[in-house]
């Protein structure tokens, strides 16, 4: 079993597929059929776009702060991928091509940076909670999602993301721990990026690996390639099956790299050297899955081009219609903050149209 | 009509409610096998197994945080805090995502919650378990906050309080959850949250108190009964949304107003209140508005304790001083 042979204090990390493209555990192959897999891929190459598209129209200051995923695509679709569609993502804030694939639509994801709490209303059926900025406390969320699915009998698995940062956090300790006392059926993959911001994960603690925390709870826990999609996928399978079956969670930590900046106020230039950033290069989850689908005669290069060119269009013109919604309405920021506004706000609300319309606004 | 004390009154409340919506939970440290450290949820875990009633890991964030994820998925979660000085670390995600997840999902997310806990002095206690911290939370956009007087008002609130779309803080007064039993109808029944109430009518001063304070202000009034200053009593009942309208409908009959509140006095509640009765009736007003209040320092221990909460006396003195002025 693969939580055994692959049990943190024995420091291996989960690989099948290689930084070359070259299936270095062939017998761990996932079965995955051409259309999953190439879902699985089209997400990732549409989060590229959209997520160097964004940076762009924030340096043309028609975005607003942005933080990039360029270099984590395997890492979040590798694990979205094990999910049945009932199954729940608690996700911290860098997670566009997780949430991509689980159904959350880019346009939203787009209106949420652009500045407006719309790109949070996510489709009923999509089972993915907002963006959470607050650091570690979607773990907590996730743990009473997971929690409501046993009692209520669900069969739902809770999978919270979070940073190798985020690992720091009280919450990262506290959720997991209830959780676990309850053998509650939830998953924590950590997107270990390596960087907090400026924080090197050896600065953030003395353990070894982020992995290795499991311990603690007292589940299994495992360290992967986390730019190996297909490793991704068959951990997070085997973790989500067994949170599934009531054995209770699972924590994976997925060794991947931020290569763009912690946001698009960061410059990583001043905390990082070029070397680093250029051996990760190399590592680019992209590439190794693309030679594995074309490999597998699944996909071309020319497709491939085709789909850059179809993504390029798409996201401008998703851009343009985000752009198009401008400002929210004054009932808007008013009316969310409870079921029915209570008499202040109703007050305050009509204080501020009547003096809008009053100086002509 | 069963004669209960407030904290049975709570219990009977959670009961009827859990047997009511199999969707209620209750859960907290010590909360499901004792019944908690006051014994308010009592008897619950037997009647209603142990994955509805259950006790939780030392961990107060674990708690507020993850009712916000039941609440999303299916359940209405009854989440208890041991103690009011113990809400600070789950404070977090009460401020930070349960008082905002409807506004931030633009409504697809409203939060279902109630988070209950005993609150203010007077029982003699450690540092931590006698703060009065209505301020914190009624402070926050997004949640409602109530504190119930009366064993009556305690069951028809926490019944409002779990029916409630919205997150709601309900804070329990501990150094009254046994002194003082009440006729309490067996039915269920609702208190709206947001109105106060007129305890007693009256035409010289208007004194609005809450929680354990609505008695003390009746104690203060039975000292002034050789004073001929007739005192109209309100029981704010919820601390967020206000009561405005009764507490404006008052002042403007009484032309004087003073509040009592046990917690700190800057930034309080009183504070708040006076600015709406300045604001709204300032010139219906005989006599610069007064606060009773706990002093702006950190609640002392026992042998101190006595400086700080505040005796009918004082409120007592206060009323005399708003009456003649």
């Amino acid at each position: 079993m693969l939580f055994k042979d692959y049990e943190p204090l024995k420091k291996k990390q989960f690989q099948i597929l290689d930084a070359e493209g070259h299936l270095v555990k062939p017998e761990l192959e996932p079965k995955l059929s051409k259309e999953t897999l190439l879902k699985m891929y089209k997400t990732m190459a549409l989060g590229r776009v959209a997520d160097i598209k964004a940076l762009q129209y924030q340096r043309q200051g028609r975005m607003l702060t942005y933080p990039p995923n360029r270099g984590q695509e395997a890492a979040q679709v590798g694990a979205m991928a094990a999910l049945e569609p009932l199954d729940w993502l608690s996700p911290a804030f860098r997670e566009l091509n997780a949430m991509l694939y689980r159904g959350v639509k880019l346009e939203q994801i787009y209106l949420y940076w652009f500045g407006n709490e719309w790109g949070n209303h996510f489709d009923e059926d999509v089972r993915v909670l907002p963006v959470n900025v607050i650091i570690g406390s979607q773990v907590n969320h996730a743990a009473g999602l997971a929690y409501a699915s046993k009692v209520l009998k669900k069969n739902e698995v809770a999978v919270a993301t979070i940073g190798d940062g985020g690992t720091s956090h009280g919450e990262f300790y506290e959720g997991l721990n209830f959780a676990s006392s309850y053998n509650a059926p939830l998953v924590v993959v950590i997107q270990n990026n390596q960087w907090a911001i400026s924080t090197p994960r050896s600065k953030a603690t003395k353990a070894e690996t982020l992995a290795q925390k499991s311990y603690a709870f007292g589940i299994p826990g495992i360290q992967v390639d986390g730019n190996d999609i297909l490793a991704m996928y068959v951990a997070t399978k085997e973790a989500v099956d067994y949170a599934r079956a009531g054995n209770g969670p699972v924590l994976i930590e997925a060794v991947t790299y931020r290569l763009g900046a912690h946001t698009t106020s960061d410059d990583p230039t001043i905390y990082r050297k070029d070397e680093e950033v250029q051996a990760w290069e190399k590592k680019d989850p992209m590439i190794r899955f693309k030679k594995y689908l074309i490999d597998k005669g699944y996909w071309t290069e020319a497709e491939d081009k085709a789909l850059e060119e179809e993504n390029n269009s798409y996201v401008g013109e998703t851009f343009k219609k985000v752009e198009a919604t401008g400002l929210e309405t004054l009932e808007d920021i008013f009316k969310y903050t409870y079921k029915e506004m209570t008499p202040q706000l109703t007050e305050q609300y009509e204080y501020m149209k009547k003096y809008l319309e009053e100086e002509g606004k | 009509m069963a004669v209960l004390t407030l904290l049975d009154a709570i219990n009977q409340a959670l009961d009827q409610k859990m047997a009511d919506d199999s969707r209620v939970v209750v859960y907290g440290e010590d909360t499901g096998f004792e019944g908690g450290v006051f014994r308010v949820t009592a008897g619950l875990q037997k009647k209603y197994g142990v994955d509805r009633v259950f006790d939780t890991p030392i961990a107060e964030s674990a708690i507020t945080g993850s009712a916000i994820g039941m609440a999303i998925n299916g359940l209405i979660p009854v989440a208890e805090i041991q103690f009011d000085g113990f809400v600070f670390p789950g404070y977090t995600e009460i401020v930070t995502h349960m008082a905002r997840y409807r506004n931030r999902t633009r409504g697809r997310h409203g939060l279902q919650i109630v988070v209950r806990f005993p609150v203010g002095g007077g029982i003699r206690a450690l540092e931590h378990h006698s703060e009065s911290i209505e301020t914190l939370l009624g402070h926050i956009p997004g949640l409602k906050v109530v504190i119930p007087s009366t064993p009556y008002d305690a069951k028809g609130l926490m019944i409002s309080a779990i029916e409630d779309p919205d997150p709601v803080i309900f804070m329990e007064p501990k150094r009254i959850y046994r002194s003082g039993k009440q006729e309490v109808p067996e039915e269920m029944y609702r208190i709206p949250i947001g109105k106060a109430k007129v305890v007693k009518e009256g035409t010289d001063v208007t004194v609005v108190a809450w929680g354990a304070f609505v008695r003390e202000v009746e104690k203060a009034i039975k000292l002034l009964e050789n004073d001929n200053i007739n005192v109209e009593l309100i029981d704010l009942r919820t601390i967020n949304p206000i009561d405005e309208e009764t507490i404006l409908n008052s002042v403007k009959k009484t032309g004087r107003f003073v509040v009592v509140q046990e917690a700190v006095k800057t930034y309080g509640p009183g504070a708040e209140l006076i600015s709406i009765v300045n604001e709204k009736a300032f010139l219906h007003l005989e006599a610069a508005p007064a606060r009773v209040t706990g002093f702006d320092i950190t609640v002392p221990l026992a042998k101190g304790e006595h400086y700080h909460f505040i005796q009918p006396e004082r409120i007592a003195a206060e009323i005399k001083k708003v009456a003649k002025f």
